[in-house]
């Protein structure tokens, strides 16, 4: 569990924060979660390092699912 | 159906009425695409076989349709390729929509220079007439029709099989029963055999219609159409104008009613048209499952095709594996029968066979995951990569409409022997050990195709390579003979010598001078190396044939 940074990586937190919030402004529920569906999978597709996506999908669950994670897949 | 008359085959008395003492070498219980081709491929090898089918007919309605290139060429070592080839529609192109806009178009073209296309679309009764009818060449291949399997009793070499026929019962004992019953496999029931997997909650409609059209011959798919909101739909052409039309239903649908043209008609008019003119030719509504047996040999029992395994029907992975499976099956039963290898070479046809099955799933629940979301998040994800893919080409790679029937590479197989030569291609596509050969247009003395000349039993292709009369005779004399094709070089007396133009055979081999390829009888390499050494070859067979 390497690969993923998990420092400070971004030049201007609060702008980027606001941007993120911004994006959603005036959607509903359900046009937000397209949005934030679209999102993940331009950005999972910019990184491209399955390592560095399984570690995040699972930093992203870690905490919140009352089932566990699923295993990786090992085929 | 207006295209299409099922013939109607007699049922004939079996023997075993009249006499009893005999004992059949191979019972086949199963007059399917898969029965048959077993049927045929045992027959190529002096097996006599006995074919039980409960019905007397080929199937009703077209069911399996997409043939892939693979599938093909096996036909063409059974000598059915060319009408399947002749009588179906090749296609190249699909398309994929989203509500009412193209997203993503995919040519599955491969380069030239092979002999088969990647699909060809045909219904399946189609297939199995011909089956049927290159069976019939074989006076040891005996097609019973009406022979209903009612009992099974597996013994240490062989198993006794209870067949119900419009007559009565008879008994048949037989060393080897080759199960390909489908789906619902009855034998693997009367046997009580672990089926294990998933099933998935929906509903699809499935109707084939007779229509004159200027359709393209592509394979059209849309997710949420404006003619059929929130459910996906596919339209793909067959032989004779027919045209297979997939609805999805959702799980909640009523299979009966949808069945019937005061339901269909509508579905079809508001995707084809108000003016469209067509007939419906045959419907069905169906589920389905992604399972398999956790063995597909019992004993002296062995399945094969959809009685051992089934998908989802995204992707042809149904039938085009079950042909494999035949493919992989019959060289070793013939083999094992004759004495020429011990009965482990079979134990290889469940681990290569399971190992493709279990790609073949893993395939086909992908596709079922995209095209039926279990979720609302798994929803909003496939809409997302959906509305993405038109812009987007990275999203293009994500959509999933079905991918498409490819063959196994048998890489981990205990029948290879391992490159020795570290010099060999190993990326995608290339001939490594397990692998199933590459065609190639040749010039030589039986056709223009490399694939040709390979596999029926263990041949060696030599690429500019020099092999004298004396090793082409002692492979061929050998205790499992091979046989030699060389491309290029000196071919001593008793090889076959082609001749290539276009150096495709090299390039796909990658073959330097003095190259050899060993290949299974089902036509996947099992050794290669960069110089002839008759020692080596007798080795690999050895290996192939678990006789090392």
């Amino acid at each position: 569990m390497t690969a993923l940074c998990i420092e400070s990586n971004l030049a201007a937190p609060d702008e980027f924060y606001e941007r993120l919030i911004a994006t959603h402004r005036g959607l509903s529920d359900d046009e937000s979660a397209i949005v934030n569906a679209k999102l993940v999978l331009l950005l999972a597709n910019h990184i491209g390092d399955p390592a560095v996506l399984a570690e995040a999908m699972a930093a992203a669950r870690d905490g919140v699912a009352s089932a566990p994670a699923p295993e990786g897949e090992s085929q | 159906m207006k295209t299409y008359t099922n013939p109607v085959y007699p049922y004939e008395r079996p023997a075993e009425f009249g006499a009893t003492g005999w004992r059949r070498p191979v019972v086949v219980v199963g007059a399917g695409p898969v029965g048959l081709a077993t049927a045929i491929d045992l027959a190529q090898r002096d097996i006599p076989v006995v074919v039980l089918d409960d019905d007397h007919t080929v199937s009703v309605g077209s069911r399996a349709i997409c043939y892939a290139k693979r599938a093909l060429e096996i036909l063409d070592r059974l000598g059915c390729g060319q009408p399947v080839v002749d009588k179906g529609i090749g296609w190249n192109v699909g398309k994929v929509f989203f509500r009412d806009e193209l997203v993503y178009r995919f040519d599955l073209l491969p380069e030239p220079g092979h002999r088969r296309p990647a699909f060809v679309n045909l219904q399946q009764y189609w297939l199995e007439e011909y089956l049927v009818g290159r069976a019939r060449e074989f006076d040891h291949v005996e097609l019973r029709w009406k022979n209903e399997v009612i009992g099974v009793s597996p013994h240490a070499d062989g198993v006794d099989v209870t067949v119900a026929t419009p007559e009565g019962e008879y008994a048949i004992a037989c060393d080897w029963l080759v199960v390909a019953d489908g789906s619902r496999s009855p034998v693997r029931r009367m046997l009580g055999l672990e089926w294990q997997g998933q099933m998935f909650r929906d509903r699809f409609l499935i109707a084939d219609i007779h229509m004159k059209t200027d359709f393209p011959t592509e394979r059209w798919f849309w997710f949420d159409p404006p003619f059929h909101p929130n459910q996906s739909a596919l339209l793909h052409r067959q032989a004779d104008d027919v045209w297979r039309v997939d609805f999805q239903l959702g799980w909640d649908a009523d299979p009966d009613a949808e069945k019937t043209p005061e339901r269909i008609v509508p579905r079809l008019r508001a995707m084809l048209g108000e003016a469209a003119e067509f007939d419906i030719e045959w419907a069905s509504v169906y589920t389905f499952a992604c399972r398999r047996m956790q063995r597909f040999r019992h004993g002296r029992a062995i399945f094969a095709g959809d009685a051992a395994h089934v998908v989802s029907p995204f992707g042809a992975r149904g039938a085009n594996s079950g042909i494999q499976d035949v493919d992989n099956l019959a060289w070793k039963l013939a083999l094992v029968m004759k004495g020429l290898a011990p009965d482990r070479l079979i134990d290889s046809y469940d681990a290569e066979r399971t190992f493709a099955a279990d790609e073949n799933l893993l395939n086909s629940t992908r596709s079922t995951d995209f095209i039926t979301p279990k979720s609302r998040m798994s929803r909003i994800f496939r809409d997302a990569v959906l509305s993405l893919a038109k812009e987007h080409p990275f999203a293009r790679r994500l959509v999933n409409s079905g991918r498409l029937s490819v063959p196994a590479v048998l890489a981990a197989s205990t029948l290879n022997t391992e490159d020795q030569d570290a010099d060999f291609a190993c990326g995608p596509g290339a001939m490594i050990p397990g692998a199933p050969a590459a065609d190639a247009p040749v010039q030589g003395p039986a056709g223009k195709w490399l694939l040709g000349y390979l596999g029926g039993g263990f041949t060696l292709l030599a690429f500019d390579a020099a092999i004298d009369a004396a090793n082409v005779a002692s492979l061929a004399r050998h205790r499992i003979p091979c046989s030699v094709v060389g491309i290029g070089g000196i071919a001593g007396e008793g090889a076959i010598a082609l001749d290539e133009a276009a150096g495709l055979a090299r390039r796909r081999y990658d073959a330097l001078p003095g190259t050899v390829y060993l290949l299974r009888p089902d036509q996947h390499v099992c050794a290669r190396w960069r110089a002839f050494d008759p020692v080596r070859v007798r080795t690999a067979i050895a290996r192939a044939t678990c006789n090392a």
